[in-house]
C-alpha cells in the first residue's frame, strides 16, 4: 500500500526558499503570485494492506524522522 | 582525561577537532565511527562539523538517528559533556539534545568567513576561558544555521543563561546586520537545560592555533579540558 507524505514548514515559519522561487516567478512574468512555500513529497511503499495500519505507520515514521516537528508540519494521504 | 570525536560518513572537521583536543588535552582523542553501538567510557564528547550522510533529508536528521548517537544521547543524560560543532549542532537538535531547529540561511547562500561573537555566558564548562561580554572571532561555514524555536523556548534559553554566543559586530553589538543566516536573536551557540550540551555553528577548532590565523577558539577547548581534568 502507497501512502504519500507531505511535508511543510509551519505556517509562521519563514521560507527563504520559497521567496527565491516566488522571485523568480516575478521575473519570468507570472504575475499574481502572492506567495510560494516550498515542502517536501515523499512516497512509501508498505507492506500493511490495511489502510489505518498504514496511516498510523505513516505518522509514526513523520513524528520520528521524515518531519522535524520543531519547524515543520506533515500531512498523511494513503493510497492504493 | 579521554575524549571522544563522533565520526559519520560525510564529516569533515572531525581532524580539526581532532588537533584541538590533543593540544589542550595532551592526550589523544578516541574517534568513533558512527556505526559502532558501544562506546568506550569517556569525559568528553564532540560531535564535529560536517555533511554527515550528505545532510539526507535535512541537515543531521539521518546522524541523529546512528547508532552512536543513541549512546550518546545516554551520556549526555547521565551529565557527560557533549559538543556539537556547526553540523554537531544540527545533529543535536535533530536528537532531541537540544531545543530548536536549524534551518536554511535566511539569504540562502553557504556562508563561509569569520564572525564575530559575543559570549553571553561564560560561567559555563565550555566558556569559562572567556568573560561574559567579551568579543571572539570565530569561523562560520554552513547553509543551514538559521537558529529557530518558538517564542517560549527562546525566552526560556535566554532566561536561563543557556544561550553561550550570539553573532555580534566586532564591538559587541548584537545587531542584524550581524547576524550572517537569520538566527533568532542572533543566536550562535545554546546549552541544554542541565549545562552539559553545548551545540553551535561557528567551529572553535579552526580558530585554536597561531598557525590557523587566530587562537580565539583555543579557550573553549582549554575551558572544558580544566573543568574536566
Amino acid at each position: 500500500m502507497k501512502v504519500r507524505v507531505h511535508i511543510t514548514l509551519k505556517s509562521g515559519v519563514l521560507d527563504p526558499q520559497g521567496k527565491a522561487i516566488q522571485h523568480a516567478l516575478d521575473g519570468l512574468g507570472f504575475a499574481g503570485v502572492d506567495g510560494v512555500r516550498q515542502g517536501k513529497y515523499i512516497e512509501i511503499d508498505l507492506a500493511e494492506t490495511d489502510p489505518a495500519k498504514a496511516r498510523e505507520t505513516a505518522e509514526a515514521m513523520c513524528a520520528r524522522l521524515l518531519a522535524n516537528t520543531v519547524i515543520e508540519d506533515y500531512r498523511v494521504d494513503v493510497g492504493a | 582525561m579521554k575524549s571522544a570525536v563522533i565520526v559519520f560518513p560525510g564529516s569533515n572537521c572531525d581532524r580539526d577537532v581532532q588537533v584541538a583536543l590533543r593540544a589542550s588535552l595532551g592526550a589523544e582523542p578516541l574517534m568513533a565511527w558512527h556505526g559502532d553501538a558501544a562506546l568506550p567510557a569517556v569525559d568528553l564528547i564532540v560531535v564535529p562539523g560536517g555533511f554527515s550522510y550528505g545532510d539526507y533529508l535535512r541537515a543531521g536528521a539521518m546522524a541523529a538517528h546512528s547508532p552512536v548517537m543513541r549512546e550518546v544521547a545516554l551520556r549526555a543524560a547521565a551529565g557527560v559533556p557533549v559538543l556539537g560543532i556547526c553540523n554537531g549542532f544540527q545533529v543535536l537538535c535533530e536528537a532531541g539534545l537540544l531545543p530548536g531547529a536549524l534551518m536554511r540561511n535566511a539569504g540562502l547562500k553557504f556562508i563561509c568567513r569569520d564572525v564575530h561573537l559575543r559570549v553571553d555566558n561564560a560561567r559555563t564548562i565550555f566558556t569559562s576561558g572567556y568573560a561574559t561580554g567579551q568579543v571572539v572571532r570565530m569561523p562560520v561555514a554552513h547553509a543551514d544555521g538559521n537558529y529557530n524555536a518558538d517564542a517560549a523556548t527562546l525566552d526560556a534559553l535566554e532566561g536561563e543563561g543557556r544561550v553561550a554566543f550570539r553573532y555580534c559586530a566586532a564591538d559587541g553589538a548584537v545587531t542584524e546586520a550581524a547576524n550572517p543566516n537569520g538566527s533568532a536573536r542572533n543566536i550562535a551557540g545554546i546549552l541544554n537545560a542541565a549545562g552539559n550540551v553545548l551545540g553551535m555553528m561557528p567551529h572553535p577548532e579552526r580558530l585554536a592555533e597561531a598557525a590557523l590565523g587566530g587562537t580565539d577558539g583555543r579557550a573553549m577547548f582549554d575551558s572544558v579540558c580544566t573543568a574536566l581534568v
